[in-house]
C-alpha cells in the first residue's frame, strides 16, 4: 500500500511543477509590461519604475525568475493582489470556504437524488421512470448551467418570491466566522434566523452546481448496476432467497458503489467550472466570482495565485480519491 | 410443385453480412434519441445556412420603436418580432438564427482543430514511445488537472477577449481528449499482425501511421468528436457569458445572455431563448454522440 501511494506522489510532483511552469509562462505572455500594468492608469515615474523592476526580479534572466517564483511560492508567498493590495493567499483563504460549502453542498444534493434514481432506473430497467431519469440527466448533462440559474432565479426569486436572488446571507445578520461555513457557524451561534437565512440563499446556487454532477451520479450509478445485477452472485443470493430489498441495498450496490466512487472524485475539477458560473450568477462570494472579478481588472496575480492553487487542490483531491480508490478495492493497487 | 421450385435449397443459405455502413445505419435508426438528436441537427444546419434568407430582420438592426417587445402570443407582441425584441429593439428570432450559424461554427471549427491537433500528437505518442511520448502526456495530464473553463479563461486572459481567442482556448481545453484516445488506440493496434505485416512489406512511418493505423482507430475519434462539439458550444457559450467570448453585437448564444442578464425582471423571453436554443443543440449533439458511440462501438452490440 505504501509503495502503491508512492507511486501515486511521484507522479504528482511533477505535475505539480508542470502547473507551476505553466501558470508562470502563461502569465509572462500577457502582453505590456507588468510593472505598468500593476501601477495601473496612474502611471509612474521611472526611477520607482526601475527600482521596483529590482525588487521584483524583473531584471533577472526569466529562468532566474522562474526560480525567484518558485522560492517565494514554497514560502506561502503568491503576490498581492494590484486592486486590494491584500496577499492573494489570504484572499483566497477567506473567500474559499464559501466555495467549499457550495460546493459540498451541491454534491450531497447530486448523491441524495442522483443515486436513488440510478438505482430504480437499473433495477426497473426500461420503465418509463428509467427512460424519464436518463432523458432527464442527458438534458442536465447538456445544461448550460449559466442559464439554467437565471432560469431558477426567474421562477424562484422573482415569480413566487421564495429566495434571495444573490449573496449567501440576508444583510442584517452577521456571523463571526469560526469555521468559515455560513451554516455551521450560525448553528453554532445559535442564530436560528441567520441559519435560515443562509439555507434560503443557499438552496437554488446549491440546485445549479449540483445538476451536472447529479446527471453523471445517476448514469453512473445505473451503468454501474445494471452491470451488478447481472453477475452470478447476484442471481445465487437471490436464488437463495435472499429478500430482493437486501440483494439491490447491500449485495449489487456496495460492488456498485465503487465506479460510483470515482466519478464523484472526478468531478472536483467540474464543480470548480461550475463554481466559477454559478458565483457569477447569484453573486456568492467565493473563489470563482473573485477570479473573474480579477480577469476583468486585469488583477493578473489574483488570476496566476488562484489558477495554482485551485490546480493544486484539485490535483490532491484526485490523488485522495485514487488512494481512497487503492484501499476499497485491492485489485487496483495490486495491478498497477 | 414444379421443379423450379425444388431447385432452391430448403435449408436458408447463411445470408451475407449486411454491408458496414447498412449495419451501421440500421443500429443508429434502432436509437430514437440519436435519430432525434441528429433531425434537430439537420434543422440547425438549414437554418444556419439559410440564416439570411430565413430570418425576418437583420441580427443587428436595432428599432427605436421595439424595446423589449414580447413574442407575439403575449399582450402587446405582434407577428413583425414573433419572438419579441432585445433591450435594443433587434429581433430575437433572427438574432437565434445567426446564432444557429455562429454556434454551429464554433463546434466544428474548434473540434476540427482540437481532432487534427490531438489526434496527430497522440499517433506521435503513441509510435515514438520514449521522451516524446513522457513529454506530450505530461503536459496533457497538466491540461487535464487545471478545471476546463478555468484554463479557457487563463488562456482568453493572455490573448484577449474575443470569438477567435476563445475558440482557441476551447480548442486547447478539449485537446487531451483526443491525444489520450488516439495514443490508446495507436499502442493497442501497432502491435496488431496487419501493421506488422505493412512494416515487414516496407511500409514507412508516416503510411504506417496514416494509412494503416489511423483508419483503424477511427470510431472512438469519432465519438468524442461528436461529443466535443457539444462541449465546445457549452464553453464558448460560458465564455460569451462571462464577457471572454464572442463580443456584442456578435449574436452568439452566450452573448445575448450576458446582455439580457439585467431584464431577468422584465422581459423573461430574452433570458429564456438563448438559452434554450443552447440547451437543445448541445442536448442533440449529445444525443448523437451517444446513439454514434453504441452503433460504432461492437463491444455494446447486443
Amino acid at each position: 500500500m505504501l509503495r502503491f501511494i508512492f507511486t501515486r506522489l511521484s507522479l504528482v510532483v511533477p505535475t505539480f511543477i508542470g502547473i507551476t511552469l505553466l501558470v508562470f509562462v502563461l502569465i509572462r505572455l500577457i502582453p505590456g509590461d507588468p510593472i505598468e500594468t500593476m501601477a495601473g492608469e496612474r502611471g509612474i515615474d521611472p526611477a520607482r519604475h526601475a527600482q521596483l523592476r529590482k525588487d521584483y526580479g524583473f531584471d533577472q534572466p526569466v529562468l532566474v525568475q522562474y526560480g525567484l517564483y518558485l522560492s517565494r511560492l514554497v514560502h506561502g508567498d503568491l503576490g498581492r493582489s494590484i486592486v486590494t493590495h491584500e496577499p492573494v493567499i489570504s484572499e483566497f483563504g477567506t473567500l474559499f470556504p464559501a466555495t467549499i460549502e457550495l460546493s459540498v453542498c451541491a454534491i450531497l444534493f447530486a448523491l441524495c437524488l442522483g443515486l436513488p434514481a440510478g438505482i430504480i432506473a437499473a433495477v426497473r430497467r426500461n420503465s418509463i421512470f428509467d427512460h424519464g431519469v436518463m432523458g432527464v440527466s442527458l438534458t442536465g448533462y447538456s445544461m448550460p448551467i449559466f442559464w439554467w440559474g437565471l432560469l431558477l432565479i426567474l421562477l424562484f426569486s422573482v415569480q413566487l418570491g421564495w429566495t434571495p436572488v444573490s449573496g449567501r446571507i440576508a444583510v442584517q445578520y452577521y456571523i463571526e466566522p469560526v469555521t468559515g461555513f455560513l451554516l455551521i457557524d450560525a448553528l453554532l451561534a445559535g442564530d436560528f434566523g441567520a441559519f435560515r437565512s443562509a439555507l434560503s440563499h443557499l438552496v437554488l446556487p446549491m440546485i445549479v452546481l449540483g445538476t451536472v454532477p447529479l446527471a453523471v451520479i445517476a448514469r453512473m450509478t445505473r451503468s454501474a448496476m445494471l452491470e451488478v445485477l447481472g453477475e452470478d452472485y447476484i442471481r445465487t443470493a437471490r436464488a437463495k432467497g435472499v429478500p430482493r430489498w437486501r440483494v439491490i441495498a447491500i449485495h449489487a450496490l456496495r460492488n456498485a458503489l465503487i465506479p460510483v466512487v470515482t466519478v464523484i472524485g472526478l468531478q472536483v475539477g467540474v464543480l470548480f467550472t461550475g463554481a466559477i458560473l454559478t458565483e457569477t450568477i447569484f453573486s456568492w462570494p467565493g473563489v470563482g466570482k473573485w477570479l473573474i472579478e480579477g480577469i476583468n481588472r486585469r488583477d493578473y496575480p489574483v488570476l496566476q495565485g488562484g489558477t495554482l492553487l485551485i490546480g493544486a487542490i484539485v490535483m490532491i483531491v484526485n490523488l485522495l480519491v485514487d488512494v481512497a480508490y487503492g484501499l476499497i478495492n485491492p485489485r487496483i493497487r495490486y495491478t498497477r | 410443385m414444379t421443379a423450379e421450385a425444388l431447385k432452391t435449397p430448403v435449408v436458408a443459405q447463411p445470408s451475407a453480412p449486411p454491408h458496414p455502413l447498412l449495419q451501421f445505419w440500421s443500429d443508429f435508426t434502432a436509437n430514437f434519441g440519436a435519430v432525434a438528436g441528429l433531425a434537430v441537427i439537420v434543422v440547425l444546419v438549414l437554418l444556419a445556412l439559410l440564416a439570411d434568407v430565413v430570418a425576418p430582420h437583420s441580427p443587428i438592426l436595432t428599432n427605436n420603436a421595439a424595446f423589449l417587445k414580447p413574442p407575439f402570443w403575449q399582450q402587446g407582441g405582434s407577428m413583425a418580432y414573433p419572438l419579441g425584441t432585445d433591450a435594443i429593439g433587434r429581433d430575437i428570432l433572427s438574432r437565434l438564427i445567426h446564432g444557429a450559424r455562429l454556434s454551429l461554427l464554433i463546434g466544428i471549427a474548434v473540434v476540427t482543430l482540437s481532432v487534427v491537433t490531438g489526434t496527430i500528437l497522440g499517433l506521435i505518442a503513441g509510435f515514438f514511445r520514449g521522451v516524446i511520448e513522457i513529454a506530450i502526456m505530461r503536459l496533457m495530464d497538466i491540461t487535464l488537472t487545471l478545471p476546463s473553463l478555468l484554463l479557457a479563461i487563463v488562456i482568453v486572459a493572455i490573448l484577449g477577449p474575443g470569438l477567435m481567442n476563445a475558440m482557441l482556448a476551447v480548442a486547447i481545453v478539449l485537446l487531451p481528449h483526443y491525444v489520450r484516445i488516439a495514443r490508446a488506440a495507436v499502442i493497442s493496434e501497432v502491435s496488431k499482425d496487419y501493421v506488422v505485416a505493412a512494416r515487414v512489406a516496407g511500409a514507412g512511418r508516416l503510411r504506417l501511421m496514416f494509412k494503416e493505423v489511423l483508419p483503424n482507430c477511427a470510431a472512438p475519434l469519432i465519438v468524442q468528436a461528436t461529443l466535443g462539439i457539444s462541449t465546445a458550444i457549452l464553453d464558448a457559450a460560458a465564455l460569451g457569458f462571462l464577457g471572454l467570448g464572442a463580443q456584442p453585437p456578435l449574436p452568439e448564444w452566450g452573448t445575448m445572455l450576458a446582455d439580457a442578464r439585467e431584464f431577468v425582471l422584465r422581459a423573461w423571453w430574452v433570458v429564456t431563448l438563448p438559452g434554450l436554443a443552447i440547451l437543445m443543440t448541445v442536448l442533440a449533439f449529445n444525443l448523437l454522440g451517444d446513439g454514434l458511440r453504441d452503433a460504432l462501438d461492437p463491444k455494446l452490440k447486443r
